[in-house]
């Protein structure tokens, strides 16, 4: 750094370290911010600057902190970098007061440091979105894939809502996990729910049912609704020797018929009669 | 080189594989099986593939080449105990193991042998 630069950046700090006052209550004003932040924020940024090697982590660590909060109170990415940005104005009128050419000359360089650290909030703002975003796609994936157990030894997965390559993994993997722990040999994937199925979600299907026949477990497909039988059948997609079934009804009474269990003829239907006492 | 023991259980041989496989493993394993059938007259082999975390094309071909072989010993094969992540992997290497059966755990592995030999009367 030439020498110039060097002076105009000494007198930019040095008034930025003498009117700790008047800039608060200028960024308090601009930026709409609680005082206290602010403060945190001057303390953290006087130490940075009156240090030899200008290390701005404490800075940057505040600032991440402040935005992540902002984001959980649901406050505007520009709201936030605004917050750092008012702060040049701030110091823009106290380089104004001051008149010299290198307090204005410092100024330059001291906004081009303030634009690093709203830029820096930011970043974190988009990284905490970020987070949550992925935290609820996490969670909402967890949740749509149960694995319910109808009867010994047989389990059934009632899948709803569109089946992606990653959804479809974790169905897979829970499914083929919960016939090792519980040890069922009969699992039933029922798909009522499952609004379209393409030649990917197909070729997932497959995927499971044979993996899980790999593991010793036999797989019945049931739900299959009119239309989405039409599409596999328009699509060209061979089921082979995979058992289908019309409803989950169907499965579970095949399902059974394959463990041994009997069904005997089904009840009569009962008609309630209720005398009325004239 | 591991070998890999085979127990005999009545007319059974129970291979358990709790070593990571090798290929020189699992071909001295393919050889002291077929001798192993041979010499004890056994109807049936069990698998057990619990403890293995990891394989390959090669291994999972051994469990056709293995299943092919004693069935020309007349023995049946059942490969018991796959872990879902096995299962997984075999399935995204094309492999579907045709002419293998496969049950959940050992027990369930015994009662199919013998659900197959008493088809077979």
């Amino acid at each position: 750094m030439t020498v110039p630069a060097e002076a105009a950046r000494r007198r930019i700090v040095e008034l930025f370290l003498s009117s700790e006052e008047r800039l608060l209550q200028r960024w308090t004003q601009l930026s709409g911010a609680s005082p206290d932040e602010l403060r945190d924020l001057y303390q953290a940024m006087r130490t940075a600057l009156s240090s030899e090697d200008g290390d701005f982590a404490d800075v940057r660590g505040l600032l991440a902190e402040l935005s992540r909060a902002r984001v959980r109170q649901g406050h505007t990415p520009s709201d936030t970098a605004r917050l750092v940005f008012s702060l040049k104005e701030a110091l823009y009128e106290v380089a104004e007061t001051d008149g010299g050419p290198d307090a204005l000359r410092g100024f330059v360089w001291f906004s081009r440091l303030v634009d690093d650290l709203g830029l820096y909030t930011f970043e974190t703002y988009t990284a905490a979105r970020e987070k949550i975003i992925f935290d609820q796609a996490e969670q909402l994936l967890e949740l749509s894939t149960p694995v319910v157990k109808l009867w010994e030894g047989i389990v059934a997965v009632p899948l709803v809502g569109t089946l992606d390559s990653a959804r479809t993994q974790v169905v897979m993997e829970k499914l083929l996990q919960t016939l090792v722990d519980t040890g069922s040999e009969h699992a039933v994937i029922d798909i009522t729910g499952v609004p379209a199925v393409d030649t990917q979600v197909a070729q997932h299907l497959l995927k499971t049912v044979v993996a899980a026949r790999l593991m010793g477990a036999e797989c019945v497909i049931s739900g299959i609704r009119p239309q989405i039988a039409h599409t596999i059948v328009t699509l060209g997609i061979e089921f082979g020797d995979i058992v289908t079934k019309a409803s989950l009804a169907d499965a579970l009474a095949y399902a059974l018929g394959r463990s041994g269990v009997e069904i005997t003829g089904a009840a009569r239907t009962r008609v309630a009669v209720r005398a009325e006492r004239a | 080189m591991e070998r890999v023991p085979i127990l005999k259980l009545g007319d059974i041989l129970i291979v358990s594989i709790q070593i990571d496989l090798d290929d020189q493993s699992v071909l001295a394993l393919q050889e002291d099986l077929a001798d192993m059938v041979v010499s004890s007259g056994a109807r049936g082999v069990i698998i057990d593939i619990t403890a293995v975390e990891i394989v390959d094309s090669f291994i999972g071909r051994m469990f056709s080449t293995i299943a092919a072989m004693t069935r020309m010993l007349d023995a049946e094969t059942v490969v018991v105990g796959m872990r879902p992540a096995v299962a997984i992997t075999l399935v995204e290497l094309g492999l579907s193991l045709g002419g293998v059966r496969t049950a959940l755990n050992l027990e369930k592995g015994v009662a199919m042998l013998e659900h197959v030999r008493g088809a077979a009367g």
